[in-house]
């Protein structure tokens, strides 16, 4: 019981913390949506790379991640690896850098309002908001329920779910609705920084009470199936490829990381970020995913859904300790939530109440940011509550759902000759062809012995918003020059 | 060389540094080296070697395919 209070207590401290960094974001913010929804683009270099990791990996470093390497093996660290230290960081110059150009010299808050003005189309601004938030939405009720079950079990029931889910989504809306980017920003790098403190912290102990690192390893030789081998089992050299291209591509079309490409203070802050990823992903995966895998050989037991990383904790580490992991994780998870509500919201407010109910002032637009983020968590903790099945599925699927998005964003970026009409069908195509291999069986979840559907609709998407554009000519309207950047 | 050169050779880099980031070679291998997996090693090495890489890129090439790009490409 003892450890229980120490839990709640840091959780309520961590929201105290953050509580504290939002009323002083909130008096350094102009009451604008630029400033609101980007910090004004104001920020440097370890706060963007904090905010970014911190809204992207953090809970899944915690839960998700180890628990697939106890389930199938260490080769995660590898998916990962590809994943977010290669192929997101080639990406975060490819298409981060060049909407960051783009977003400056426009002054673009959202994907939509990039892609709708370049192609002269509300409509199209409206499907892309309309096709982030059909994906965002599930996404941001897991972390709902993610967060109202930890709380319950933590506290082995005296706070019930919908209590610990409704608490913290009450407190996230306080907190964003005054901070915005910059206090979500600051507080996620300071969680980001407290998660690989608390990560090496836990590899460390568990080593040391199992009598070493080369101890811990060698038990997974033991596993079924040989978990010391590479490959093997689940994964297979179309799988790792798969999950690692769709996740990368889907991850950089996700609100909340999108719109962290428009917020760098100056290109030396986009500089100096590139290097530092692999860095940091191989800092904080190895040591996260070997702790999961290591459960596996030594014997815990984990069910299908319970999370193995504070079991591990649990046997061999002081409970003290365990909670302070667990805080952290409960953390991590509010710090990617509250991103992922602000960028939702400015979605919602800008992409599609803006242009269809008013055209509202800077002023007003700032306010009814604070109004969307409040409407749109208090809806998805409404669904978290009823749970359905549909929305389940949408929010485990989203990644790839966004990764539709990528590759026609990408042509729209870079090939002056993309028409309208080429991104509505490549855009509309590719997400047809994903939904249609997620919830029927019209559409195979995968191709050519083992590619998921999700790949396979990338390159449809590609090839679609391509080929339209080619017999298809501009309309009018559409302002190829917007994407224009020259040297500087 | 040329612009063009420069972005395909950069480009094929990239590929490269995607491609080779599982040591496709060591598929089945399981031996251990300092108590991890040798594969593990191999990839620890490899983001190293892909991070020196990235700071490069930063210095002698940045901006190539992404300033510049004008209406006639």
């Amino acid at each position: 019981m003892a450890d229980t209070g120490l839990q709640v207590g840091i959780i309520v401290g961590y929201m105290l913390v953050a509580l504290a960094i939002g009323v002083v974001a909130y008096r350094l913010t102009d009451r604008t949506a630029e400033d609101y929804y980007l910090a004004s683009r104001t920020l440097g270099t370890v706060v963007l790379l904090f905010t970014t990791f911190a809204t992207l990996l953090s809970a899944f470093t915690f839960f998700a991640g180890p628990n697939i390497s106890y389930g199938a093996g260490p080769e995660w660290i590898l998916v990962m690896g590809l994943m977010d230290g290669v192929i997101f960081g080639i990406l975060w110059y490819v298409l981060g850098y060049k909407q960051w150009l783009v977003g400056k010299a426009n002054g673009y808050l959202t994907l939509g309002e990039m892609l709708g003005d370049r192609f002269g189309s509300i409509r199209l601004r409206l499907l892309v908001a309309g096709v982030s938030i059909f994906w965002l939405f599930p996404y941001v009720m897991l972390q709902q329920q993610g967060a109202g079950t930890a709380i319950e079990a933590l506290t082995s029931g005296a706070v019930p779910y919908w209590a610990g889910a409704g608490g913290i989504t009450l407190f996230m809306i306080g907190y964003v609705a005054l901070s915005g980017m910059r206090g979500v920003a600051w507080t996620d790098t300071l969680q980001g920084a407290f998660m690989l403190v608390m990560v090496w912290a836990a590899f460390v102990w568990v080593a040391g009470a199992v009598g070493g690192v080369g101890t811990a390893t060698a038990t997974l030789g033991d596993v079924d199936g040989n978990f010391l081998a590479l490959g093997g089992g689940t994964y297979t050299p179309e799988y790792v490829l798969s999950t690692a291209i769709s996740i990368a591509f889907g991850v950089t079309m996700f609100p909340q990381v999108n719109q962290r490409f428009f917020v760098a203070e100056s290109k030396a802050v986009i500089k100096r970020t590139l290097p530092l990823w692999p860095v940091l992903v191989v800092l904080l995966f190895v040591p996260a995913f070997m702790m999961g895998a290591w459960a596996r050989g030594l014997g815990i037991q984990a069910g299908a859904s319970e999370n193995v990383l504070p079991l591990l904790l649990a046997e061999y580490t002081p409970a003290w300790f365990a909670a302070l992991v667990i805080a952290g994780a409960m953390a991590a998870m509010m710090s990617s939530s509250d991103s992922m509500l602000l960028s939702g919201s400015s979605y919602f407010t800008r992409d599609i109440y803006r242009p269809l109910v008013e055209e509202a002032t800077e002023e007003r637009e700032a306010f009814l940011g604070r109004v969307g983020v409040a409407v749109f968590a208090t809806l998805s903790f409404v669904a978290s509550l009823f749970q359905p099945a549909t929305l389940l599925e949408i929010g485990d699927t989203a990644f790839g759902g966004f990764a539709q998005l990528a590759l026609p964003v990408a042509v729209a970026l870079y090939w002056t000759n993309t028409t309208r009409s080429g991104m509505y069908v490549g855009i509309g195509g590719s997400q047809a062809f994903y939904l249609l291999s997620v919830f029927t069986e019209v559409v195979p979840g995968s191709f050519f012995g083992g590619w998921s559907s999700s790949v396979v609709g990338m390159v449809l998407g590609l090839v679609l918003t391509i080929s339209v554009s080619l017999v298809t000519s501009h309309a009018l309207g559409e302002d190829a020059s917007v994407y224009a950047t020259g040297a500087d | 060389m040329n612009e063009r050169t420069r972005l395909v050779g950069w480009a094929a880099i990239a590929v490269a540094l995607a491609a080779l980031s599982v040591p496709w070679f060591l598929w089945g291998a399981d031996g251990v080296v300092a108590g991890l997996p040798v594969w593990v090693w191999y990839h620890v090495g490899w983001l190293c070697l892909v991070a020196v890489v990235f700071w490069v890129f930063t210095k002698r090439a940045w901006g190539l395919g992404v300033e510049g790009v004008s209406r006639d490409g």
